[in-house]
């Protein structure tokens, strides 16, 4: 027991290498959200959320499993739609628009809004044709536009390099961070505000984890991101922000050095230290 | 949850014995050896059974086969006839009837798996689809009998196209249905959070993700029509001379077989022999390059 104590104290000191990375001042809220409760059929698993999403700055969403994090994040591009019996209501802002009113246009809100998943997701097709999938939807481009568009994004996810030689193979064939990244070009080729991650690098090596941070790193001058981790060291390494979680609760949101230094709630300071979750 | 582990203290019960431990292995070792000789049992009888099946079938068959087969109609006992126009009828009413199923079955299976899902409606259509799987062939024969033969006034190659169509719907559901079920919801997610609309998820990746199931499934409806005869004998009916008329009676591969093989002819009963052989090849040279056709794509 003493063990663990000792182990989760030589991690809490580490967060201090998270202050040389992350923002102190907050920018203007891209997405703000407000009074938000989300329901699976009659179960609450939000209440009452209140929180900003900075604008082209990096929010960290940390808490214990099932606390409503991932849940959180499916509600800012409307995935609960295509399940029934789920519903939120409350008001998420984006540039002043509710993005859950029934009224919204959900494929031009996720075109919007994009969103990494936790698995690796590639369609059966090839590499450039799972970059050009999206864009088609939304946009429509000639053969040597499209061929930039995918060459700038595939370079902009750091996978260009790797893949350029077999573009026209089977996405399938890459490894799994690869695999990743390009689930990370695919998104930010359709040309995204906000980019959501929904534990990006829980199926991933520790190498291929690496790369898919430094992106996150890289990506923040030009998108809005939301990242959901169970990881607190990758918590405090990416995010400018973050938010704890906890019950269906947002518990408490501070910039990430402050938060893993010196939480206000008691609850926080009990999760980051390791005492549950 | 809990601030502090409890300790859990010795392991309660009597201490490991480790003769208990070996004769317990023993019998894990002996149930084993049991399972493994009785499933090598069952699979050496399947295929001694499929291998008999097919040396008779080339022993019989393969004797007859001549090129006459495939050049002359079927003829009278002794005047050196042939298997053509049982062989392209086959071939048309197979085709056909695939060609009018197939789309059916895709789009119920869609409806199912996308759609309806576990809605009232989608449970019915589902349970029907289901048992016409499992219906007498000879029950879909009289269907169409009642339904295209008597109202139009005889037998036609297209009653038969029919009546085999009715037989591939629910067999392409059922593989579609399936296949479209095993896509993960992560994949299906994905597609989506792109902003895609949900046909263009169905249409651009479903179907890609499950095309290898559903065209083993499409293979398996082409290999049951192919041989199918009972749904034949009340619709195409049987042609002993050349017809691709579709408004007329149709000869096919099954339905000769029918009548030769019961017939006291000895070249008839040769050239039934035959024309079981071409069809078990035909079933498996499809199945063969189809396969083929799908690992070199992939």
């Amino acid at each position: 027991m003493s063990a663990t104590m000792g182990e989760s104290q030589s991690r809490q000191a580490s967060f201090g290498g998270a202050e040389a990375r992350s923002a102190t001042a907050m920018n203007e809220p891209r997405i703000a959200i407000r009074s938000l409760n989300f329901y699976y059929g009659s179960n609450r698993a939000l209440k009452d959320v209140n929180l900003d999403l900075p604008d082209r700055q990096v929010t960290g969403v940390i808490g214990p499993s099932g606390c409503g994090k991932s849940t959180m994040l499916r509600v800012l591009n409307r995935m609960y739609d295509l399940y029934p019996g789920q519903r939120a209501t409350g008001e998420v802002l984006l540039d002043g628009e509710n993005v859950i009113d029934a009224s919204v246009d959900l494929n031009a809100l996720r075109a919007r809004i994009g969103m990494v998943f936790q698995k690796p997701t590639p369609f059966p097709m090839t590499i450039y044709d799972n970059i050009a999938f999206g864009v088609k939807l939304h946009e429509r481009l000639t053969r040597s536009q499209m061929d930039e568009r995918v060459e700038w994004s595939l370079t902009r996810a750091a996978l260009w390099d790797e893949v350029k030689d077999r573009i026209n193979s089977a996405a399938l064939g890459l490894s799994g961070g690869q695999q990743q990244r390009l689930c990370i070009a695919r998104t930010i080729a359709v040309q995204p505000e906000v980019i959501l991650f929904d534990e990006p690098t829980s199926a991933l090596d520790p190498i291929s984890t690496l790369k898919i941070e430094e992106l996150i790193d890289e990506l923040k001058h030009d998108f809005t991101i939301a990242i959901v981790t169970h990881n607190m060291q990758q918590a405090a390494r990416c995010a400018d922000q973050v938010a704890f979680f906890y019950l269906g609760e947002m518990v408490e949101v501070a910039p990430a050095a402050q938060m893993f230094t010196a939480p206000r709630e008691r609850r926080t300071q009990e999760y980051i230290t390791g005492r549950f979750g | 949850m809990s601030t502090s582990t409890a300790i859990a203290g010795p392991v309660p019960g009597p201490a490991r014995d480790q003769r208990i431990a070996r004769s317990l292995g023993r019998r894990r070792h002996r149930a084993d050896l049991v399972v493994k000789v009785l499933c090598i049992l069952a699979t050496v009888i399947g295929l001694a059974l499929l291998a008999s099946i097919l040396a008779t079938l080339i022993a019989r068959g393969g004797g007859s086969l001549s090129l006459a087969i495939f050049t002359n109609m079927t003829r009278p006992p002794g005047s050196n006839g042939g298997l053509l126009n049982a062989i392209v009828g086959t071939l048309i009413q197979t085709g056909i009837g695939t060609l009018i199923g197939t789309p059916i079955g895709l789009m119920v299976g869609t409806y199912l798996a996308e759609y309806g899902r576990n809605s009232a409606i989608a449970n019915t259509v589902r349970f029907v689809s289901d048992v016409l799987l499992s219906a007498p062939s000879i029950l879909i024969g009289l269907f169409i009998y009642e339904l295209c033969v008597v109202p139009f006034g005889g037998f036609s190659g297209i009653a038969g196209c029919l009546a085999l169509a009715v037989i591939v719907i629910p067999i392409v559901v059922r593989t579609t249905e399936d296949m479209l079920q095993l896509i993960p919801a992560s994949l299906r997610e994905a597609v989506m959070a792109l902003g895609a609309p949900k046909w263009k998820m169905i249409v651009l990746i479903c179907y890609r993700a499950a095309k290898d199931g559903i065209v083993t499934g499409i293979l398996l409806a082409v290999a049951r029509i192919a041989g199918e005869t009972a749904p034949l004998l009340f619709t195409s009916l049987g042609n002993l001379n050349w017809s691709v008329d579709l408004t007329q009676p149709m000869a096919s591969l099954p339905v000769t077989i029918y009548q030769y093989a019961g017939s006291a002819f000895e070249d008839w009963v040769d050239h039934a022999w035959v024309g079981a052989l071409l069809i078990t090849i035909g079933v498996l040279a499809t199945n063969v390059v189809a396969r083929l056709a799908l690992r070199g794509r992939r």
